[in-house]
């Protein structure tokens, strides 16, 4: 049983909020008022109640100014920067999620509804992309686990299938499938969705999320490659079979169902064996990359004896 | 006295040196930039980026030379050897950028690297196709060599320019728009090479 450490506290409340939107430049000094003047739109969100977790990690989270100028989210185009130009375009309000498939009570849930009566809860997670970088982000979340419990999956469902929205007209991305096949899909195996370090997050840093991070309710899967925590979900669908995923349809012999991180299986393009933490400077270390982004202790007996090389 | 000649004739009062000097400075500023860590969360992607991206460039622009000519009679050929000397410096600073920083002089990995990725593998081969026109980018080595040969052994640009454009497209995950473009670029500027050359055969053989 773990316990839950009640804390109302924010990051404005023990950092000042300079230090946190933009780190390297505050240590820079001179630049970093106006560059953190700039910011305070992005961070001008509704403020999140939010406990602590004990999943979270103790490494430093990445600022605010990386989280949310170095992003993949294909729908606002294929540049690291696209996302923070063009994600305010898109419409977050009102937002509801389609529930259907095999689960006891389907409808249309409205986000108000989906986030009231459940326990917002802090989530430092280390964030693992399939590129070989990486970033720590203090995510804003609830439990998965919470929402499908009161959907009520059926007996035979066996997987989680996710989609984010479509609308080309204000995801601009989205005006040419040539990237991508729209709408992006994700899936989980149930009893991973089910394992508590997996997260629908909501906000980051105390605040509404960001658009350009999957605003306003994304998925958060810390031990998978990045791709599979999917963005702007507006559809949960509960299966008995492996749901379709993007990244497997576009190159199924780079990207499987599974994608946990793994250093010792390499995409076949790049080795998997070490990372860089975005965000540390041009001469930062290598790292090596942890077996399940090192949340084995929590996620590998969800595997048993799978040959995780054929299961990539 | 026509267009095209009117612009040569102002392009010989041109020097070509502030090439050499100018040419590198767009690097070296964004090396700059690197170092103050004004690149955003990334700036190593970004330096190794660019450098790579500009060489590419400059490679390509080598490349429109010959066609140029030949189409417009506009003649940029007194600039070629100097854009591509810098295109040289680029890809030697895209390189030490990969090894030093990116791979941080991890010599197993480096060479295992080099085997087992394919675009790793195409870059080298870039990089080792231009060393040779580097060394031989002078009019002491077109004498000795003798033109004929000179030549000859600069169509390795070719195989550079087809690298560089081949390794960018294989780094990318699904199709984004620049490699894609650079890709069609360079294939077309070999193209239309390899299509004059089949002419000339053409025109031999009648003539025998």
């Amino acid at each position: 049983m773990r316990t839950r450490f009640k804390n109302d506290m924010g990051y404005s409340d023990v950092t000042p909020k300079s230090a946190w939107l933009n780190r390297r430049d505050l240590l820079k000094g001179a630049g970093g008022a106006s560059i953190a003047a700039s910011l305070a739109g992005i961070a001008d969100g509704a403020v999140l109640e939010a406990s602590k977790s004990i999943y979270s990690t103790d490494e430093d989270p990445n600022d605010l100014e990386d989280i949310t100028s170095y992003n993949n989210f294909y729908e606002f185009g294929t540049g690291k920067g696209d996302p923070a130009r063009y994600a305010g375009e898109l419409t977050t309000k009102p937002w509801s999620v389609v529930v259907d498939g095999m689960v006891g009570r389907p409808g249309t849930y409205a986000y108000e509804d989906i986030v009231s009566g459940v326990a917002l809860e802090e989530r430092i997670y280390r964030l693992r992309c399939v590129e070989a970088w990486s970033m720590v982000v203090p995510w804003i979340g609830f439990e998965l686990s919470e929402l499908l419990k009161r959907v009520e999956p059926s007996p035979g469902a066996k997987f989680v299938a996710f989609e984010t929205l479509v609308r080309p007209e204000e995801m601009r991305g989205q005006k040419s499938s040539f990237v991508l096949e729209w709408p992006y899909r994700e899936g989980l195996r149930l009893d991973e969705a089910m394992n508590p370090l997996a997260i629908l997050a909501v906000g980051l840093y105390g605040e509404e999320m960001p658009n350009q991070n999957g605003a306003p309710i994304r998925l958060v899967v810390p031990w998978k490659y990045g791709f599979k925590s999917i963005k702007s979900i507006v559809r949960i669908t509960l299966t008995d079979f492996q749901p379709p995923t993007t990244w497997n349809m576009q190159a199924p012999g780079e990207y499987g169902f599974y994608s946990n991180v793994n250093p010792n299986v390499d995409h076949p393009r790049w080795s998997q064996a070490s990372e860089r933490r975005v965000g540390s400077g041009l001469f930062a270390r290598r790292m090596e990359t942890r077996m399940f982004n090192g949340y084995e202790e929590y996620v590998a007996e969800l595997y048993g004896d799978m040959d995780l090389r054929a299961n990539y | 006295m026509g267009a095209a000649q009117r612009i040569n004739g102002v392009l010989r009062k041109i020097p070509s040196w502030p090439i050499y000097i100018l040419g590198p400075i767009p690097g070296l500023w964004v090396f700059w930039l690197a170092i103050q860590d004004r690149l955003g969360a990334d700036p190593l992607q970004v330096l190794e980026h660019s450098l790579g991206e500009r060489a590419l460039q400059l490679l390509v622009l080598t490349l429109l030379v010959t066609p140029v000519r030949r189409l417009t009679g506009v003649s940029f050929l007194k600039f070629r050897r100097a854009v591509g000397l810098v295109a040289f410096i680029y890809v030697v600073g895209h390189l030490l950028t990969w090894l030093v920083l990116d791979r941080q002089l991890d010599l197993a990995e480096i060479w295992k690297e080099i085997v087992l990725r394919p675009y790793i593998t195409i870059g080298m081969v870039g990089f080792l196709a231009m060393v040779p026109l580097a060394v031989t980018s002078n009019n002491l080595s077109i004498r000795k060599m003798g033109a004929a040969a000179w030549s000859k052994l600069h169509r390795l640009a070719y195989l550079a320019a087809f690298a560089g454009a081949a390794h960018y497209l294989l780094l990318v995950k699904s199709w984004p728009t620049e490699p894609i473009v650079y890709a069609a670029v360079v294939v077309a500027l070999l193209a239309i090479r390899a299509w004059w050359a089949a002419r000339r055969r053409i025109a031999r053989r009648r003539a025998a």
